[in-house]
């Protein structure tokens, strides 16, 4: 027989019932339903810690200057002279880079009035508010003039503006004293925390690289350049880096790096962590309400089986072979369940809107989603189908013909 | 003119717990092309086993059975279903009908099972419609089973074994579920479609008055055939309904009063 035919007759079948097709079919909906609104949900959490991981700065890409060695001896990290601003001006242009800033560093004593404090003295350039997402909370970063200038103005951390001029104030305009140089506040970044590694970084205060170079420290080299990368897969923007920086600084191949490169593996891990426990447990739900769609579909066709024993001992009688039994039974179990899923598809579309709408949780249903679901639903019916339909298959006709 | 049917000692046995039940005994029996046999003989003489094993529904235990040339004594399962549906025709006792089906559906049905036949949709329709016109139902093709009296259904049961033009035409108790009439109308078919277009029927049945319809008569007993002669004084249908006084009115049809309550399967889902 056909499978066109097999497919008519599957209908018809179902048709005769409808009742307890929709019932049977529920299940399905339900099972696919739930995947589909569980797929979305998950991946607007997925998409919202993302950026949240994004703004603590995965996509941050370090080099520091480092590998130097004299007579036998290596430096640590960042001894080495090597790295220049022009190196960080040349990062621009590698592609994926989108934002640089050059670094010198260096400690000192801060005092304000009749307050004084040691902290550390983070020479940067411009854009790095935006490489680690951090905003001010008074007045402003400093300009592009001020790098160029090298002037003697310096951005807060928190932690310093609250030691130097107790919270709730506004220290902007106010002179410090960094070195026993003067420097004015021209803004307070707003406060962040610590650190992945539980350094406070609101203690500390900005001032141009330019700044750090020429008027703090008096050297010609700066001790590393912050990157952010365009997109949070970084490793082929660092290789990039990498490259870049060797021809720059003339090294043979082979020859050893004087920079180290950096990238924040820990956070991206920790991302791709969250995402995979997000999945399996996804997987979980999808796993289990299809399983009960699936078992509601076997035991109708169990139950359909039974009831139609003559139908089968006649349809067997008349020329049907075991074969063409199961078919007819598993197009019938495939059918109730595509149609399910089918349906379980759009529901679970309303269901994810609804959840967007009246809950303000974020959704993102992934186009794969969907096939995923309708596989799903088809392996299902096979699977769970399967059963029911040998049984039939099964049955001798003579018995089958005699069932009452 | 050869045999189309041949049974050669023919022994089926049953295990039924811890006994061995032994339905057949050594059949013999030849039936010729255009025969009109009728098989009796009281219940657990052997005459279902022997139908099921003509029918290809089972197998013997030993013995040998050649329908039309073909040994099916020992063919495998999907080989008989092929043999039942293009050399025999059933026709039950309860009709055996699908449900919600319509009376040219259920004729085509055995049609849908001929994989080699290649029909289109059309011409399995015409097949069907040709089918029920020899049983004087055409009128009646897009009627549900529920809708047919007893008789009614019973003719389109008969359609649907004649639709594939089998070889021969077995009917099991065909008239068990019948009254008086209906069962002298479903005799007049058979005879009818014997007499004229030479199909060659196997009528089992317990009551000898239907048994007289045929040409031939085979008793049953113990497994074994007790006797085999053609019918003496054979009963002819057409006289027989002419002398009856005329029949009742058709059965209502649905929506217009009570449906006529008759059996068909139980067809769910």
């Amino acid at each position: 027989m056909s499978i066109l035919m097999t497919l008519r007759i599957a209908l018809k079948a179902l048709n005769r019932n409808k009742l307890r097709t929709m019932l049977t079919m529920l299940g399905m909906i339900i099972g696919v339903g739930a995947v589909i609104t569980m797929v979305a949900i998950g991946k607007g959490a997925q998409t919202t810690i993302e950026e949240q991981v994004k703004a603590a700065g995965t996509n941050m890409i370090n080099i520091n200057a480092g590998n130097f060695s004299q007579g036998g001896v290596r430096m640590g990290q960042g001894m080495s002279s090597r790295l220049k601003p022009e190196d960080a001006e040349a990062l621009r242009a590698v592609p994926g880079v989108q934002y640089v800033a050059a670094g010198a560093n260096t400690r000192g004593q801060v005092i304000a009035g009749n307050e004084n404090w040691s902290t550390q003295v983070q020479g940067t350039d411009v854009d790095m508010p935006m490489i680690r997402s951090w905003p001010v909370k008074y007045g402003a970063f400093f300009s592009p003039q001020d790098v160029r200038a090298a002037t003697k103005v310096a951005v807060l951390g928190n932690l310093v503006a609250e030691t130097l001029f107790g919270p709730e104030f506004d220290p902007t305009g106010e002179m410090i004293r960094i070195r026993n140089q003067p420097f004015r506040v021209i803004g307070v970044m707003a406060s962040k925390g610590q650190s992945g590694t539980g350094q406070d970084q609101d203690d500390v205060i900005f001032v141009p690289y330019t700044t750090v170079m020429k008027k703090l420290q008096g050297q010609q080299h700066i001790n590393n350049i912050t990157v952010s990368a365009a997109t949070p897969d970084v490793a082929p923007v660092a290789e990039a880096i990498a490259q870049t920086l060797r021809v720059r600084h003339e090294i043979m191949p082979g020859e050893p790096d004087d920079f180290m490169v950096r990238t924040l593996e820990e956070m991206a891990s920790v991302r791709s962590e969250t995402a995979r426990t997000m999945g399996t447990l996804l997987a979980a739900i999808a796993g289990v309400s299809l399983l009960v769609g699936g078992i509601g579909i076997m035991n109708i066709m169990l139950v359909s089986v039974t009831e139609r024993t003559r139908e089968i001992g006649l349809r067997m009688a008349i020329g049907a072979r075991g074969k063409d039994v199961l078919m007819q039974f598993l197009v019938e179990a495939v059918v109730l369940s595509l149609f399910g899923g089918m349906i379980g598809i759009a529901f679970g579309f309303g269901l994810a809107a609804a959840a967007e709408r009246f809950l303000q949780w974020p959704t993102t249903i992934p186009p794969n989603a969907i096939g995923m679901a309708f596989g799903f639903a088809a392996a299902t019916g096979v699977f769970f189908g399967f059963y029911p339909a040998r049984k039939a298959a099964r049955l001798d006709p003579i018995e089958a013909l005699r069932f009452e | 003119m050869a045999p189309i049917l041949q049974v050669r000692d023919l022994v089926k046995t049953y295990a039924v717990g811890e006994h061995t039940v032994r339905a057949l005994r050594g059949a013999n029996m030849d039936v010729r092309a255009g025969e009109f046999v009728a098989i009796t003989g009281p219940s657990g003489s052997g005459k279902s086993t022997l139908m099921h094993i003509l029918g290809c529904l089972d197998r013997p235990t030993s013995g040998q059975y050649i329908l039309d040339g073909n040994d099916v004594s020992r063919m495998s399962k999907d080989e008989l279903a092929v043999i039942r549906n293009r050399k025999i025709g059933f026709v039950f006792q309860g009709f055996n009908l699908l449900s919600r089906t319509t009376a040219i559906d259920n004729v085509e049905l055995p049609l849908l099972y001929n994989g080699s036949l290649k029909m289109k949709t059309a011409d399995r329709h015409k097949t069907a419609m040709e089918a029920l016109n020899s049983v004087g139902l055409s009128d009646r093709y897009d009627h549900f089973p529920n809708q047919l009296s007893g008789g009614q259904q019973q003719r389109v049961a008969i359609a649907r074994a004649l639709v594939t033009q089998p070889t021969i035409l077995l009917a099991d108790e065909p008239t068990g579920n019948l009254d008086t009439r209906t069962s002298i109308e479903v005799m007049d078919i058979f005879q009818t479609l014997n007499k004229e277009r030479g199909i060659t029927i196997l009528l089992i049945t317990h009551e000898m008055d239907i048994a007289e319809y045929g040409t031939r008569y085979v008793r049953f007993r113990d497994g074994r055939i007790q006797a085999d002669s053609p019918v003496a004084r054979r009963r002819d249908a057409k006289i027989e309904l002419a002398a009856l006084p005329p029949p009742e009115e058709d059965p209502p049809i649905p929506g217009s009063g009570d449906p006529v309550p008759v059996e068909h399967l139980g067809g769910v889902v």
